[in-house]
């Protein structure tokens, strides 16, 4: 979790194992997401240099990611 | 880029600009062989890029040759303004009657190249234009029609000469137009152009400057005078001003650098160009001691700014931090925010008691305040001006919190 920003991957609805969706980490401005053994995970040091584009909430096709502000 | 004497020298005297004989020397012997080769009086000085070097000692006489190796002696081993001085240019040394001033630069406001005159030239031209305004002659140039013989004339009569002599002036003044367009110079000043007492015109000092953007295409210029590309730097980076380089330069985006090492015990975070020199004058003025002078701006990431701030707080005699910034349109100020205190935390800071001041406005400015309240930081909008800020920062250093 980042300082001032936590982005959750909601491990339940994202369908990055079935279909391969990479969507979040192509359009992440800040490459504050990344691809482990089929998961999709937040890098905690990007985290912080989220830009509120929220292109990662209006890409997902299974509304899995949550920005959440920590201030 | 800023050209030494010498070199001016030896450009303008290849513009058939009248320059005393001079040679540059590295030691004491050659100087009193060249003086010797001149038998008479010479001037040494010292080639340092600093300016109202005649005030500090730059500029000694000799009368003898065996004189002249003396205060070559001294000189090269002196430092004028922390430059070590390394070379010395021998001359002769002129007669002089009068002293004036002709240059080049560009008029900042107008955004044309700028023809300055004055019949008061010398060390101290800076104090005449305050003093007698009326002395300075100035004349706006077109870029696409350079400067005209016609307007030349009309300049040199500003410069009181006696007859005769402002035909030579003006064909010097075509000469330096025609070195500084050439050149793409930014400044090409000869201060003083001497009237000697033979009734002869010569340029007994030249400060000339390069537009650094325009050095890849004046490289085989310069080159044909020996020179070459530099920094102007009077010391070696200091390994602070390095690592300060290498973390601007790990990241494209933004910067976060240009840092420049000082003394003092408050570190700075400001931002940017114009804005950041503006606040380092301020500081000064209120008697701050600045630790360092930098530039953050281009929306840098929070990971850049972080490690900045890093650098400056973890400086040995860094007693506070202030970042101060302009309102920022290229920038968000809640990535300066955050840069600022994760760099303190990662730290172990305590946040609350430690000197800071955070004066910024522009984008994001409200997610930045909310963050600087969540830690508790003392923050200024722009109701506070930079200045005043500046005030503050100084203020709180005195006081240690």
């Amino acid at each position: 979790m980042g300082m001032f920003v936590n982005l959750k991957v909601n491990e339940r609805l994202c369908e990055a194992r079935e279909t391969g969706c990479q969507k979040c980490i192509d359009m992440c401005p800040v490459d504050a997401f990344r691809l482990e053994s089929g998961k999709i995970v937040t890098i905690f040091d990007n985290e912080d240099e989220c830009t509120f584009c929220n292109m990662c909430v209006q890409e997902c096709p299974k509304a899995a990611v949550k920005v959440v502000k920590l201030y | 880029m800023r050209l030494y004497e010498f070199e001016s020298k030896k450009i303008l005297s290849s513009y058939s600009i009248p320059v005393p004989k001079g040679r540059v020397v590295t030691s004491s012997q050659e100087a009193r062989i060249f003086a010797q080769e001149i038998g008479g009086p010479i001037a040494l000085k010292a080639q340092v890029l600093a300016t109202g070097r005649g005030k500090m000692g730059g500029v000694r006489f000799a009368e003898s040759p065996q004189e002249a190796e003396q205060v070559a002696q001294e000189m090269l081993k002196a430092e004028i303004q922390g430059y070590a001085v390394k070379s010395l240019l021998v001359e002769e040394r002129l007669d002089i009657e009068r002293e004036l001033y002709v240059g080049c630069t560009y008029d900042d406001v107008k955004k044309t190249p700028l023809i300055i005159c004055s019949s008061l030239g010398g060390v101290d031209i800076n104090e005449v234009s305050r003093k007698h305004p009326e002395k300075i002659h100035k004349s706006s140039i077109s870029s696409f029609m350079g400067l005209q013989p016609y307007k030349a004339w009309e300049l040199v009569q500003n410069l009181d000469l006696p007859a005769k002599l402002p035909w030579a002036a003006q064909a010097i003044l075509l000469k330096l137009w025609g070195f500084f367009s050439q050149f793409d110079a930014i400044l090409a000043e000869i201060n003083p152009l001497v009237l000697t007492s033979r009734g002869e015109l010569a340029a007994l000092d030249a400060h000339i400057e390069i537009e650094d953007d325009a050095l890849f295409r004046q490289k085989e210029r310069l080159g044909r005078f020996q020179i070459e590309e530099r920094e102007d730097k009077a010391r070696p980076p200091t390994p602070f001003e390095i690592e300060a380089a290498q973390i601007d330069k790990a990241d494209y985006r933004g910067v976060a650098g240009r840092v420049i090492q000082f003394d003092g015990n408050l570190g700075l975070l400001i931002g940017a160009g114009g804005g950041s020199l503006t606040t380092f004058d301020a500081i000064l003025r209120y008697g701050g001691k600045p630790a360092n002078y930098c530039e953050v701006g281009g929306n840098a990431p929070v990971s850049k700014i972080c490690k900045l701030a890093k650098l400056v707080l973890s400086k040995p005699g860094v007693e506070g931090i202030a970042v101060i910034t302009n309102v920022y349109s290229n920038s968000r100020v809640d990535f300066v925010a955050r840069g600022l205190i994760k760099a303190m935390v990662e730290l172990g800071m305590d946040l609350k008691s430690y000197p800071v001041l955070f004066r910024s406005a522009g984008a994001f400015e409200e997610e930045g305040y909310a963050i600087l309240r969540k830690y508790g930081i003392r923050y200024y909008d722009r109701s506070v001006s930079m200045d005043e800020a500046a005030g503050l920062a100084v203020e709180m250093i005195k006081k240690g919190s």
